[in-house]
């Protein structure tokens, strides 16, 4: 990074962490906002509020065009054919249970197979339960292997005529590893299955091209790229969503309504119900353009590098133990550090001023593979520097010190 | 707002080595109360004769603040009434959550817990096994 692109975001010269800097470390939940994010959230309610494809008034035909040109920058953020393959969401999650209800329940049968993994997040687990349960679709899954990397054997051993969807992670938000998405989608295909990957984790950090990994669904959030919360997006390949059932119903998702019937839009408006997100979009737009602006590749090669050095310099820490793959990693680190819990860990390091995450992270079963209740984990983003590290490794020293075993009290004997 | 307001020496002392710490065979009646934010996890089980508590237990996983307060739970509680239990519970939560008061005489170590109501996302911590202890209460009452 060739400036200190702090100055971009106000919160950090906002909020007062008791007279200390603020170290946000947690941009794996959210990231914080750049200014232009937020002047374009403020241009669009001070200028051009007005609903979208439904007024024949000039303002609503410009708040539509702004609308619309957000789809088109999301799709050609991460390489899609066509903005029509872009369904605006309300973040991955959302666009997750798009895909397992509109599709999963229409189309999978008792004893279909779903392939996940052991690291997945919540938002591609819970989903699918509902549908197994509904459906009679059997879960399986791909198994972690060395160095926090997924073992493609398993895949393989598990992969089979029964197999319908693969549904797996990008970017793991607990070990920050990169799965090989592209030979995942491949092996789902051949076994017939469609390939569905989570890019929540993915798309603010490195460049996507979705048709160079050919997958069938990808399902991102806006708020953890420098946009706001409340937007999300799935891309899907058109022809699926043409053929899928719609999500929710109402207003912009008809083509026609009669008193008991009704027909539907073609995508992605059949997947947009009711009035929609627009400062979201427009936000996320804003967004993209401040992430292309600065390069995919230089965020992912100043992240890496961030993380390889807070490996390095955490792993002086005593009692540490890092959950971070040695290959592939990413700016996210994930560590615990013995007698101290990390939920206390998280409260030291507030105090210094450094916000980081303690828990399991929304990924209960990977915290049972790893053998851990939960760790505290580290995630970077373009504006943090070595000097975060520092500051968050001499706080952990501060913890390991508090927590420094001690015998019994004599008086609590 | 220091951190030493926060660990004190009680609290660090019932996190390394808590008192009555396991499972009752045979509990009167019991409970299992999470944190589902941080993962943290308590069992407390029970043995409640005519109206008064004459053991307890508690094991699980989690926090010092958790832990620690779960362990000086016990210690307060044993050979009081479910009744005088209740009401320490009630002066408990208000002293974490920061209502100010003198609590000394009736809370004993759980004083320790005073400068938790400075830090506010911690107040669940402290208060998860006194409420699994009041779960385990319920639970009696519906058999």
């Amino acid at each position: 990074m060739d400036h200190d692109l702090k100055h971009d975001f106000p919160i950090f010269f906002h909020w007062d962490s008791k007279g200390k800097p603020l170290i946000y470390l947690d941009s794996a939940a959210t990231t914080q906002k750049p200014r232009q994010v937020i002047q374009a959230i403020d241009d669009y309610y001070s200028k051009y509020n007005a609903n979208v494809h439904r007024g024949a008034y000039e303002l609503s035909q410009v708040a539509t065009d702004l609308y619309e040109d957000s789809r088109a920058a999301a799709a050609r953020f991460i390489n899609a054919p066509e903005p029509e393959s872009i369904v605006f969401t309300r973040n991955a999650t959302e666009s997750l249970n798009l895909i397992a209800y509109a599709w999963g329940l229409n189309n999978l049968r008792e004893g279909d197979e779903v392939i996940l993994s052991e690291m997945e997040h919540h938002s591609n687990l819970v989903p699918w339960h509902i549908v197994a349960r509904h459906t009679g679709a059997v879960l399986k899954f791909i198994k972690m292997g060395g160095d926090f990397q997924l073992d493609l054997g398993s895949l393989r051993k598990i992969l089979s005529a029964k197999t319908k969807v693969v549904s797996v992670v990008h970017v793991s938000n607990v070990l920050g590893t990169i799965n090989p998405v592209k030979e995942i989608t491949r092996l789902a295909h051949e076994a017939g299955a469609l390939a569905i990957i989570d890019g929540a984790q993915s798309v603010p950090h490195m460049p996507v091209d979705v048709r160079d990994i050919g997958c069938d669904f990808f399902a991102f959030s806006g708020h953890k790229m420098c946009g706001p919360t409340g937007i999300g997006v799935l891309y899907g390949r058109l022809e699926l969503l043409d053929r899928m059932e719609p999500f929710l119903g109402g207003g912009e998702m008809i083509n026609e309504v009669f008193p008991t019937t009704s027909n539907y839009a073609k995508p992605p408006y059949k997947f947009e119900a009711g009035t929609p997100n627009i400062a979201g979009a427009i936000g996320l737009k804003a967004a993209i353009e401040y992430l292309e602006n600065i390069g995919l590749q230089n965020v992912m090669e100043h992240e890496i590098e961030l993380g390889n050095y807070a490996a390095e310099r955490l792993s002086a820490v005593e009692g540490i133990r890092i959950f971070r793959p040695k290959k592939t990693g990413t700016g996210v680190i994930s560590f615990t550090v013995d007698n101290v819990h990390p939920h206390d860990i998280s409260t030291i390091l507030d105090s210094e001023g450094v916000a980081i995450r303690a828990g399991h992270h929304c990924a209960q079963p990977l915290m049972r593979t790893l053998q851990v209740q939960s760790t505290a984990r580290a995630s970077f983003y373009l504006y943090n520097d070595k000097q975060d590290v520092e500051v968050l490794a001499k706080a952990l020293e501060k913890g390991v010190a508090i927590f420094k075993p001690r015998k019994k009290a004599d008086v609590f004997k | 707002m220091s951190l030493n307001d926060l660990f004190t020496e009680i609290i660090l002392d019932h996190y390394q080595h808590p008192h009555n710490h396991g499972i009752i065979a045979e509990p009167t009646m019991s409970s299992r109360g999470f944190n589902e934010s941080c993962g943290d996890d308590i069992q407390v089980s029970v043995i409640v004769r005519d109206g008064t508590i004459t053991d307890v237990k508690f094991s699980g996983a989690g926090c010092s603040i958790s832990q620690a307060s779960a362990s000086v739970m016990t210690d307060l509680i044993i050979g009081k009434s479910v009744d005088e239990v209740k009401t320490l519970a009630a002066k408990f939560y208000e002293m974490v959550k920061g209502s100010g008061g003198d609590y000394g005489e009736e809370l004993g170590d759980a004083v320790a817990f005073q400068g938790v109501s400075k830090f506010p996302v911690r107040v669940k911590c402290a208060t998860l096994g006194w409420h699994t202890l009041e779960e385990a209460f319920k639970s009696a009452d519906k058999k």
